[in-house]
């Protein structure tokens, strides 16, 4: 980073602009880079994640999934399929409704798209690697994983189409009721580790394997995760979208780059939730050898490396979730809708209060291995 | 310079989503600007560096009440005709109260009362955390009224509910905790009967007589639970 401000960066802007702003140019710029840095792979993993999806369900069924499409007249195992869908939605008419409120209709997906990219700002990938090192990072994901929802309730309404309509209100319903045990969850996590900076909570989880917080949150991070599928929409949570009885809810009436609009922010949000499961309770960039190998294997070149921390760990471990979010979908049948909302107030919500209390309690009593 | 900028604009926003919010014909759009209002407040907050209260506000407000207040707007059907009538005649009366609410809030709530005049105000480092200090003066300082007001929207969240109560409840629901003690002894009853074809029919060929003899006719009768 310091190589590129200093060699590429100060250069351009001392050539564009007056020396009166050069330092806010060099910090916009740099911002803008590094924006663009963590927004490209993401994009580039949201569309090899349907093809992630496609293969692994393909495998769990028995089939073989797209096989196909490859480069240069190759089939690759079919790894072109993701950029023959994204060009092919590309140049689809986006096709408004004669019904529908055409400013809201075009701004929907958008809105959708919007926070789950917005959320990677406070995401620390290393111990310095983080974009944006605030203060408040926990409520800022809280506050933008609540925001994801206007999307759809817009999409929804703006459609004017009965379906649409359905899918938003179960979609809204189902993701205000889990957003309460999702906070209670993060709670959690915050009375943990007595900090709401991202970065602190990893640093929090230093040890071991054990001292990472999925064992004394146990039942948090179990909650947060389902919770997390249930605001992604998610099979076997993906009433909002159930095809045998509202066709696609809320995005019915959409198509071509709107439709995929809505498709990218789903798979931006899974990623979201995988990467917080494993940063707030799988110690983030923390390797998990940390206390088992003596600490002298860590500096050997290469294999210390690999072994250490790093942000490949953070990536092992989110992948890990991201194959959960697929092997959910594969094996569990759509749950019905009250049992949905029976399972977030009555279950969910009880067990993380209880969980508070414990956590708590661990806490003061400074409990020996996480808490001393 | 760059701080200024950006305050007047979001103070530009504010004014201008508060003002739409009330003049737009529809509702959800109403709604929206309100959104939007939240969001500009929000930002202001954050140039003053109240972190906590600035995201607390999406949270809670954006979030979580008018997302109610959308579902409960999209599904009304709004008279706006009967809403707008009467505007000129309450004109005076509403304008006399608004200038009041505005004057006396000028006067409560402005930066003497903080003790905040402008050279008094400083900025902290980096490392100074909002939500930490808001924590401490709520539990320690302010501990008893925090608490009572807690207290106090519980009594609303249990009123409220209360409310909905009307009578023992008619309509019918699963209780899963029974579902999942059934058996299936519970659900199906396995009936043998004597088979009715071999007596009421006997000049039938006798091949399918006696395929009909040795089978038994099994009833399975369903039980609704």
């Amino acid at each position: 980073m310091e190589w590129i401000r200093n060699n590429l960066i100060t250069p351009l802007v001392e050539q564009l602009f007056p020396a009166a702003v050069h330092t806010h140019a060099v910090f916009t710029i740099e911002t803008v880079f590094k924006i663009a840095v963590i927004i490209v792979p993401v994009l580039f993993t949201v569309a090899y994640l349907t093809y992630a999806e496609r293969k692994v369900i393909g495998f769990i069924q028995g089939r073989i999934g797209p096989n196909r499409v490859g480069f240069f007249g190759f089939s690759f195992w079919g790894l072109g399929q993701p950029i023959a869908d994204a060009f092919k939605l590309m140049f689809k008419e986006i096709i408004v409704p004669s019904g529908a409120n055409k400013a809201l209709f075009i701004a929907a997906p958008i809105l959708s798209l919007a926070p789950s990219l917005a959320a990677w700002a406070v995401i620390p990938f290393g111990d310095t690697l983080v974009l944006a090192d605030i203060n408040a990072g926990l409520l800022y994901v809280l506050a933008l994983t609540s925001l994801a929802v206007y999307g759809v309730i817009i999409a929804g309404w703006a459609s004017n189409s009965k379906y649409a309509f359905l899918g938003a209100m179960r979609s809204v319903a189902q993701i205000v009721s889990y957003e309460i045990a999702m906070g209670f969850a993060l709670v959690g996590v915050l009375v943990a580790s007595g900090s709401l900076n991202l970065g602190d909570i990893v640093a929090a989880q230093n040890g071991s394997m054990v001292h990472w917080f999925w064992l004394p949150l146990l039942p948090l991070a179990v909650i947060y995760f389902i919770s997390g599928v249930v605001e992604t929409n998610r099979a076997p949570f993906d009433v909002a979208e159930g095809e045998s009885e509202i066709v696609a809810g809320f995005h019915v009436d959409y198509g071509g780059m709107a439709f995929s609009v809505f498709f990218m922010a789903e798979y931006a949000n899974m990623i979201i939730i995988a990467i917080l499961i494993s940063v707030m309770f799988f110690g983030g960039w923390l390797s998990p050898f940390q206390g088992i190998l003596p600490d002298s294997v860590f500096d050997v070149p290469m294999i210390g490396t690999l072994l250490g921390e790093g942000i490949h760990w953070l990536l092992v471990k989110t992948s890990f979730f991201l194959f959960m979010f697929l092997w959910i979908r594969a094996t569990f049948p759509r749950y019905r809708y009250d049992q949905i909302m029976r399972l977030g107030w009555k279950i969910f919500i009880p067990i993380t209060i209880v969980w508070l209390i414990v956590v708590a309690v661990m806490v003061v009593t400074n409990m020996p291995w996480w808490f001393d | 310079m760059i701080e200024q900028t950006v305050f007047y604009i979001f103070s530009a926003l504010l004014l201008l989503s508060a003002g739409l919010m009330i003049t737009v014909r529809n509702p959800v759009f109403a709604a929206l600007f309100l959104i939007l209002s939240f969001f500009s407040t929000s930002a202001i907050w954050l140039l003053l560096e109240a972190e906590f209260l600035a995201i607390t506000l999406v949270v809670v407000y954006v979030g979580a009440v008018m997302i109610l207040f959308m579902f409960v707007v999209m599904m009304l059907d709004i008279n706006l005709s009967a809403l707008r009538e009467g505007f000129a005649r309450y004109l005076p009366i509403g304008g006399m109260v608004a200038i009041s609410m505005a004057l006396s809030m000028v006067l409560v709530i402005n930066a003497g009362e903080f003790g905040l005049a402008s050279d008094t105000v400083q900025r902290h480092g980096a490392d100074y955390s909002n939500t930490k200090e808001l924590g401490v003066a709520l539990y320690t300082h302010y501990l008893y009224p925090f608490e009572i007001a807690g207290a106090i929207l519980l009594v609303a969240i249990i009123a409220a509910i209360t409310l909905t109560m009307r009578g023992p409840r008619s309509s019918k629901a699963q209780k899963p905790g029974e579902q999942v003690l059934v058996k299936s002894t519970d659900r199906l009853r396995i009936i043998k009967m004597k088979s009715e074809g071999a007596d009421s029919e006997p000049e039938k060929d006798p091949l399918a007589e006696s395929k009909l003899a040795q089978s038994e006719d099994i009833t399975v009768k369903k039980e609704s639970l």
